[in-house]
C-alpha cells in the first residue's frame, strides 16, 4: 500500500512538468513582452533598457532554455547553479521590483508578520472559512433531507441544493452585493481593513455556497444508502435509541465519502476563489493572479499556476489516502 | 375454431411494446422540473435566433446624454427612467435590454457547439481506448491525469490572454478560440465515461456473439457498443452545457471573453452576458440594474440545464434516481 501511494506521488512529477510546459509555451506565444505597450497602461521603454531587462530575466536566451531554467534551474554567469521551480524558486516578478514570486505570495504584508497575512494565507483562510460553512450547513441539511425522504422537506432541500450546485458562486455574490451593499447599505463591499471578522462573512458564504450544496447532496445520497443496511436494522432491533442509531450508526458511515472530498474541496476553494476575490477586492492570491495576467507578469502566472496545479493534484491523491485511513473495509490492491 | 382462437390471441397482444426511447421520453415529460427546464431553454433559443426581432433598439447604438438611465419602473432619486429603455441604459447610453437579448446568442452557442465537439472527440477516444486497451489506454489515462491536475479556469484564462490578439483569437470575435479552449479541457471527462462503459459492455454476451459470427471491430463498436453508451452520454452532455456557459460568463466578467463588436452588420455575436456583468460591475452601487438581468439570466439558464440533466438521468436510468 505504501508502494501505491509512492507511485501516486511520483506520478505527480511528470504531471507537474507537463503543466509547466503547457503554461510556459502558451504564455510565451502571447505577443508583446511585459515592458512594451501591449501590457496595460505602459509606455514603451527605450531599446537599451529593454535589452538590459531582458538579459536580467534571461529573455535573451532561446525559449527552450528559458523553460528549462525556470522549471529546473540554470547556470548563471559565474557558473553557479541556480535552482528553478522544482526547488520552490518561482523566479523574480517582472512588475514588482526586487521581489520574487514566492515572496509576493507567501511573505506577509501590511503590519502583520504571521503567515496568515500573506496573500496565500489570506486565500487559505478564506478557503477554510468557506469549507467550515460548507460543513456546518451541508451535513445537517443532507442528513435531515435523507431522514425525511420524499417529504416536502426533502424536496425543498433537493431543489435548493440543485440550485446551489449549479448556480455559479459569482452570480450569487453579485446578488448578495446588490442586496446588502447597493440597496440595504448594511455593509461596505470594499472594506478598508480585512482584520475584522465581519467583512469575511459575505465572501466566505459566497465561496462556500456551491461546496455546501454539494456536501448536502453527497451526505443525503450516502445516508440513503446507509439507512437500508442490515446493521442499521440490527441496531434498531436491539432497541437502541433513535438518536444513537442516527448519529452512531448511520451518520458515522455516511460521512465516509464526505470526509474524503474535504481535501479536493479545500483545494477547489483555494484555487477557485479568484473570481470571488476579484468581486470583493480581497487581498488574496487569486486577485494577485488576475492582476498579473493583465500585466503579463510571466513568472507570476507560471508560479501561481504551478502552485494551484500542485494543490489540486495533491488533493486528488489525498482522497484515496483518507479513504484507506477512515474505512478499514478498503484495502487497495498493489 | 382454432383459427379464431389464434385471431383472438392476436387481438389480445395487439398492444405493442414501446421502445426504450419512448419509455424514457414518457418518464421525462412526467418530471415537472425537467419540462420547465426544456421550456426555458427553448424560449432562450428562440430569443437568440430571433434577437433582431425581439430587441427594441440596436444593441450598439449610443443614445447621447442618456447614460446610466435607471429602468422606468424603478423609483430613483437621481434620474428618471425613460420608458423606451426597459432595463435602463449602460455607461455610454446603450439599451441594456437589447444587449441582454443579443447576449443570449453567445451563451446558447457556447453551450451547444463545444459540447458537440467534446462529445465527438471524447466518444471516439474513449471507445478506442476502452475497446482496444493496451498502450492507447495507458496514453489516454496519463493525458487525463494531466488535464485533471490543470485548474481548468486558469487554463482558459491563460489561453485567452495569450492568443487573443493572434488571428486565431480574432476569428469570430474570439468565440472560436473560446470554443477550442473549452473543448480541449472537457473532452477528457467524456472519454473517461465512455471508456468505463465500453470496458463493461465488451464483456457482455451480445458482443461475444457478434464477434463469434465474425463482425468487424468497427461495426461492433458503432452498432453494438455505442448505442448502449448513448444514455450516459446524453446525461453528461446536459451537465456539460451549464459548465461551459458559466466558464464563458466568468471569462467575460474578467474581460477575456468575446471581443467587443463595433458594428452590427456581419456580426452575429455582439456581446455576452459575461461582458454585461463586467459593464455593470463598474457601476454596482449606483446602477445595480445593469447587473441584475444578466446575472438572473445566467442563473436561470444554468438551472434549466441542470434540471433537464437530472430529468434525463432519472428517465434514462431509473436505478440512478437520487444518486449523485
Amino acid at each position: 500500500m505504501i508502494n501505491y501511494f509512492l507511485r501516486r506521488l511520483l506520478w505527480l512529477i511528470p504531471v507537474m512538468f507537463t503543466v509547466s510546459l503547457v503554461t510556459f509555451f502558451i504564455m510565451r506565444s502571447a505577443p508583446g513582452s511585459p515592458w512594451d505597450g501591449a501590457a496595460e497602461n505602459r509606455r514603451s521603454l527605450d531599446p537599451a533598457t529593454q535589452k538590459a531587462l531582458e538579459k536580467f530575466y534571461g529573455l535573451d536566451k532561446p525559449v527552450w532554455r528559458q523553460f528549462l531554467a525556470y522549471t529546473f534551474g540554470d547556470f548563471d554567469d559565474d557558473k553557479k547553479f541556480v535552482c528553478g521551480a522544482m526547488c520552490g524558486n518561482l523566479g523574480p516578478s517582472y512588475r514588482q521590483k526586487g521581489l520574487t514570486i514566492q515572496q509576493i505570495l507567501f511573505v506577509p504584508f501590511g503590519d502583520n508578520d504571521s503567515f496568515w497575512y500573506s496573500r496565500f494565507g489570506y486565500s487559505l483562510r478564506l478557503g477554510l472559512f468557506a469549507l467550515a460553512i460548507a460543513i456546518i450547513i451541508g451535513i445537517p441539511v443532507g442528513m435531515i433531507a435523507a431522514l425525511k425522504q420524499n417529504t416536502w422537506v426533502d424536496y425543498l432541500g433537493l431543489f435548493t441544493t440543485t440550485a446551489g450546485v449549479s448556480v455559479p458562486s459569482f452570480v450569487l455574490g453579485l446578488f448578495l452585493i446588490i442586496i446588502f451593499a447597493s440597496m440595504l447599505h448594511w455593509i461596505n463591499v470594499i472594506p478598508k481593513t480585512w482584520n475584522e471578522l465581519k467583512y469575511w462573512i459575505l465572501p466566505s458564504i459566497v465561496l462556500g455556497f456551491n461546496t455546501s450544496s454539494f456536501t448536502a447532496r453527497l451526505t443525503r445520497a450516502a445516508m440513503l444508502e446507509v439507512m437500508r443496511q442490515d446493521y442499521v436494522r440490527t441496531a434498531r432491533a436491539k432497541g437502541l435509541a433513535e438518536r444513537v442509531v442516527v448519529v452512531g450508526h448511520m451518520l458515522k458511515n455516511a460521512l465516509i465519502p464526505v470526509v474524503t472530498i474535504l481535501g479536493p474541496a479545500l483545494a477547489g476553494l483555494v484555487t477557485g476563489s479568484f473570481i470571488v476575490e476579484t468581486l470583493f477586492s480581497f487581498p488574496g492570491m487569486g486577485r494577485a493572479y488576475i492582476q498579473s495576467i493583465g500585466q503579463r507578469d510571466y513568472s507570476m502566472i507560471m508560479g501561481t499556476t504551478l502552485i494551484y496545479a500542485l494543490l489540486v493534484a495533491l488533493a486528488n491523491v489525498s482522497v484515496d489516502f483518507v479513504y484507506v485511513f477512515i474505512d478499514p473495509r478498503i484495502r487497495l490492491e498493489k | 375454431m382454432a383459427a379464431e382462437n389464434v385471431a383472438q390471441l392476436g387481438t389480445v397482444e395487439v398492444k405493442r411494446g414501446r421502445s426504450l426511447g419512448a419509455e424514457a421520453w414518457s418518464r421525462l415529460i412526467k418530471n415537472k422540473a425537467a419540462v420547465a427546464g426544456m421550456i426555458v431553454i427553448s424560449i432562450f433559443t428562440l430569443i437568440s435566433i430571433f434577437a433582431p426581432v425581439f430587441s427594441p433598439h440596436n444593441p450598439l447604438q449610443i443614445f447621447p446624454g442618456k447614460s446610466y438611465l435607471p429602468p422606468p419602473w424603478y423609483e430613483s432619486d437621481l434620474k428618471d427612467g425613460d420608458p423606451n429603455f426597459f432595463f435602463g441604459t449602460d455607461s455610454i447610453g446603450r439599451d441594456v435590454l437589447s444587449r441582454l437579448i443579443y447576449g443570449t446568442r453567445v451563451s446558447i452557442v457556447v453551450g451547444l457547439i463545444p459540447t458537440t465537439v467534446i462529445l465527438l472527440i471524447g466518444t471516439l477516444i474513449g471507445m478506442v481506448s476502452g475497446y482496444f486497451g493496451g498502450n492507447w489506454d495507458i496514453v489516454l489515462m496519463r493525458i487525463t491525469d494531466v488535464i485533471y491536475a490543470f485548474p481548468d479556469l486558469l487554463f482558459f484564462i491563460i489561453v485567452m490572454v495569450a492568443l487573443r490578439e493572434e488571428p486565431v483569437g480574432q476569428f469570430m470575435n474570439g468565440l472560436f478560440l473560446l470554443f477550442m479552449a473549452l473543448a480541449i479541457v472537457n473532452w477528457v471527462g467524456v472519454a473517461r465515461l465512455v471508456r468505463g462503459q465500453v470496458l463493461s459492455l465488451k464483456q457482455k454476451e451480445f458482443v461475444e456473439a457478434a464477434r463469434c459470427i465474425g463482425v468487424k471491430d468497427s461495426r461492433i463498436m458503432f452498432r453494438h457498443i455505442l448505442p448502449n453508451c448513448l444514455g450516459p452520454l446524453t446525461v453528461s452532455a446536459a451537465f456539460t452545457v451549464p459548465g461551459l456557459i458559466i466558464s464563458e460568463a466568468i471569462l467575460g466578467f474578467l474581460g477575456l471573453g468575446l471581443r467587443p463588436a463595433t458594428q452590427l452588420e456581419g456580426n452575429y455575436f455582439i456581446t455576452s452576458w459575461g461582458s454585461l456583468l463586467l459593464d455593470g460591475y463598474g457601476a454596482i452601487n449606483s446602477q445595480p440594474f445593469i447587473l441584475l438581468p444578466p446575472a438572473l439570466c445566467i442563473a436561470v439558464i444554468v438551472l434549466s440545464f441542470t434540471f433537464l440533466g437530472d430529468g434525463l438521468r432519472d428517465a434514462l436510468d431509473p436505478r440512478m434516481r437520487g444518486v449523485q
